[in-house]
């Protein structure tokens, strides 16, 4: 017979996720036993002895009002500064944190890393170094859940979330759905393993027989023939590839946007939605229901990987003569 | 209620029960008692169809495998459990019964202001109630009660629709009594019943009527817009089409959360009424109680994006929301406070509506504090979508409203009935609602913050222990409630004439006769003291 209390705590947030649990678990043991003892004790000193007694009236404080008013909000406020605290520390993952793409589908958690290596349910990750989790949904609103990391992040439909972590002991996880999804809404889990650095390398190095994902990207780059109009490094009809990645793009209504995961998805489902300055709208066709979730981001790599690293880049200006091309 | 009309009442003075036999007298009544008697019926009918699946959803989770039922027909138990406890017992509960039946005579009124409305808001909410059960029949909503997109507006085939209706209809209902009651505590006061001098449970329902009506109107324009992106496939919820699945959480909570405060804030002025009365004491803190449930009305419409940390909302919103739900728990620590210093020398006594005071008092303090674990955004994060939001809010739900209905009904059933229910299997019955209760939630914080999440149909082998806990304590529970409502309908032909005040209470209600006369009052009342003016002498500490 099991009886855990305490879920085990396997990331770089848990312990201090515990540290503030416990100081409301302690306030909360505390209110609710002054109260108790003060129902308690009043109850029974003052309890009735006779049917005909009437107690004189008390009308009330107003020190004790402001008192218990004042300070229970003060006690709050620790709550909320502590929590704040730990939710503003994760709320962005650091810059050398290591991708992993995560497609939520009714009723399953599709994992695939960059190197290639693809997954159903479970999450292989190395202890110590940080993992951000890019999140998209194939349907409903799902939410990935790691009890032992003290995370949680809803994926929803028709965006990128993101969330991540550092793991720092090895050891197998559970991992839930927490959002409500339908049917086989809890058998929507999965492990996640936390292995040494070596181990990892090793895992990393067994699987991906289809390449990266940046070369399965590419692959349905050509397939889908965004190719045959976005050429790499020459203007052709469409955008320049090369370099767009999280370069600053004119549009042609005057804004400029950073071209992201959002803004490349964003464009490929819906082109017309931001036309880059010089180009026309209605050149390129929608992608909408036509690609998985999961092709969607390996397309995303592939642009990521042609990103010029360094000093960001100009915005692919048109030049005046051009007459027909699109955004991207 | 029946076999108590046809029992000979020659020798009984006129009253609202015996003034007219037959069931037209009932279904085309205008007496705000009877429409409140209607109302005791429908919604304990719902109660115990919600009970019954509440019953269904534990005995499967009995073990960690889903063996009892398919997923499907679990994930229709849980939604119908929510679906009819929040919409079609919770919300209704203590405005529609105990409000409908007392606000008018506790402010001296003959009736409502609007009669008639009030008899159409009982019809509303029988309709509505037919389609939420109709919904049931045919097959069953497994959406969860919350009706989230982009799963109830697309994928789900279940009868969502119909379920929907259900609940657009009965908020009509609520609107109606909201509106049938800020009228009536406006225009329909004795001579001398200040505003300083309403009851606490004339303010609480005043509250409240704040809320059902200005919220109401948002859940109703939600759902309808569910079902009508169901139907035609617009774009408003569903990202395929455009749509974004979020902004249907934040108009849902907006009424949603809200909700809660109509749920809680009537049982609340339950509580003032009961621990006056059973400590014979005047309240500490009035103007506190009664400015905290209006504080609660208006700052409970601001907090509702804590519902939604780990959506993906921007970093400023949730620490505004954070904040926010903290200030809102100000006024209900206040209450609280209040009523714990009211027992302070006075004499108590501890007949059943006490004892359901004191388990409300202790249970909603658990779950109001477990609210601000909730709040806390660094836990949130952890805690939401797990057990231990499910044990939070049945801890405030259960914990508090129901239990404040029970002690409301055992106060004021003398009145209600002129019959006294039997005193020690209420006692009884109110110590296993609170060992069950216990035994049932309690355990669901500790599986919460180990990660069991909610509406799950299996779940991980671990948890198992802590949920045969909550199983077993589901049944003392159910057993809890199945006694009362033997002995209450026993009472109704055997038990012992009440008297006009048996609790020797003060309120105008207690000074007409039990059952009281159909307009309430021989002759209108003219109030001259504050309310809860037990004892003559005033003393002041502090
Ligand atoms: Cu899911
Ligand atoms: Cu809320």
């Amino acid at each position: 017979m099991q009886l855990p209390l305490f879920p085990e705590a396997a990331s770089s947030l848990a312990k201090n996720v515990d540290y503030l649990y416990y100081y409301l678990t302690a306030v909360t043991i505390v209110m609710t036993g002054l109260i108790f003892a003060a129902v308690f004790f009043f109850a029974i000193k003052y309890r009735r002895r006779s049917e005909d007694e009437t107690p004189r009236p008390i009308h009330g404080s107003l020190v004790l009002e402001i008192g218990w008013s004042v300070v229970p909000f003060l006690v709050m406020l620790t709550f909320f500064w502590w929590g704040a605290q730990i939710f503003f520390e994760n709320a962005s993952p650091p810059p050398n944190a290591m991708d992993v793409y995560v497609v939520g589908k009714q009723w399953m958690w599709k994992i695939q890393y960059p190197q290639g290596q693809r997954e159903i349910n479970e999450l292989h990750v190395p202890v110590g170094r940080p993992v951000k989790l890019t999140l998209a949904s194939e349907d409903v609103i799902h939410s990935f859940f790691i009890p032992a990391f003290r995370i949680k992040h809803d994926v929803v439909p028709g965006r990128y979330d993101t969330m991540w972590f550092t793991a720092t002991k090895p050891g197998r996880y559970h991992l839930f759905c927490a959002e409500y999804c339908g049917t086989e809404h809890s058998g929507m889990i999965g492990w996640v393993t936390v292995m040494n650095d070596s181990d990892y390398e090793n895992w990393l190095s067994g699987g991906g027989s289809e390449g990266t994902m940046a070369q399965q990207g590419e692959k349905l780059f050509g397939q889908l023939g965004c190719s045959t109009c976005h050429l790499l490094d020459q203007q052709g009809r469409c955008p320049i590839m090369r370099g767009v990645y999280g370069s600053r793009v004119q549009l042609n209504d005057g804004r400029t946007v950073l071209a992201d995961d959002a803004y490349i998805r964003e464009s490929i489902l819906n082109p017309n939605a931001k036309i880059v300055a010089g180009y026309h709208s209605d050149v390129m066709p929608t992608f909408q229901g036509q690609i998985s979730e999961e092709q969607l981001l390996q397309l995303i790599v592939y642009v990521k990987s042609l990103a010029i690293t360094g000093t960001p880049t100009a915005p692919p200006l048109g030049s005046a003569g051009q007459t027909q091309g699109a955004k991207q | 209620m029946s076999t108590a009309l046809q029992e000979p009442r020659v020798a009984e003075t006129p009253n609202y029960l015996n003034a007219e036999y037959g069931w037209k007298s009932w279904l085309f009544t205008k007496d705000h008692k009877r429409i409140a008697v209607l109302y005791i019926i429908s919604i304990t009918v719902m109660f115990f169809i919600g009970g019954i699946f509440a019953g269904l959803i534990r005995t499967e989770l009995l073990t960690p495998q889903g063996d009892l039922v398919n997923s499907d027909t679990y994930n229709k138990f849980f939604t119908m459990h929510g679906i009819v406890m929040v919409f079609f017992f919770l919300i209704p509960s203590i405005p529609a019964t105990l409000g409908n039946f007392f606000v008018p005579m506790m402010i001296g009124a003959k009736d409502l202001a609007f009669p008639r409305i009030n008899l159409l808001s009982w019809y509303i909410y029988i309709a509505g109630a037919a389609f939420a059960l109709a919904a049931i029949v045919l097959g069953g909503v497994d959406t969860g009660w919350t009706f989230y997109t982009p799963f109830s507006s697309t994928y789900s085939n279940t009868f969502v629709i119909t379920a929907a209706v259900g609940v657009f209809i009965a908020g009509f209902s609520s609107i109606l009594t909201g509106l049938n009651f800020i009228v009536t505590v406006h225009k329909m006061r004795a001579p001398g019943m200040t505003w300083g001098r309403l009851p606490l449970f004339v303010w609480a329902n005043y509250a409240t009527s704040l809320i059902q009506v200005l919220g109401t109107p948002v859940v109703a324009i939600t759902l309808a817009l569910v079902g009508l992106e169901r139907a035609f496939h617009i774009g408003i919820f569903d990202p395929a089409i455009g749509g974004d699945p979020i902004l249907f959480q934040h108009m849902f909570w907006f009424y949603s959360h809200p909700a809660v405060y109509i749920m809680i804030l009537p049982g609340m002025g339950v509580i003032s009424e009961l621990v006056t009365c059973f400590s014979r004491k005047g309240i500490f803190g009035y103007p506190f109680i009664a400015g905290s449930s209006l504080g609660i009305a208006i700052i409970g419409f601001l907090v509702w994006g804590h519902h939604m940390f780990v959506t993906g909302m921007s970093m400023y919103a949730s620490l505004y929301f954070s904040l926010l739900t903290m200030l809102v728990a100000v006024p209900s620590a206040i209450k609280v406070f209040n009523w714990t210093a009211t027992m302070f020398r006075g004499s108590i006594s501890f007949d059943t509506p006490m004892l359901y005071a004191f388990g409300f008092i202790g249970l909603f303090t658990i779950g109001g504090l477990t609210g601000l674990f909730l709040a806390t955004l660094g836990v949130d994060v952890h805690v939401t979508d797990t057990y231990f939001v499910v044990a939070h809010f049945h801890y405030v739900m259960v914990g508090g409203m129901v239990l404040a209905y029970m002690g409301g009904l055992h106060f004021w059933w003398p009145k209600i009935t002129g019959r006294l229910y039997p005193e020690g299997w209420g006692r009884f019955a109110a110590l296993l609602v609170f060992v069950g209760f216990n035994a049932t939630f309690f355990p669901q914080f500790i599986l919460g913050y180990l990660g069991q999440p909610r509406r799950y149909h299996a779940y991980a082998p671990e948890f198992q222990v802590l949920n045969v806990f909550s199983t077993a304590g589901a049944t003392i529970l159910g057993v809890g409630y199945i006694i009362p409502l033997i002995y209450m309908l026993w009472s109704l032909k055997y038990g012992p004439k009440a008297g006009d005040n048996p609790w020797r209470a003060k309120g105008l209600e207690w000074e007409t006769s039990s059952p009281p006369p159909t307009f309430n009052f021989e002759k209108t009342p003219v109030v001259t003291e504050e309310a809860y003016a037990y004892g003559k002498e005033e003393a002041h500490i502090g």
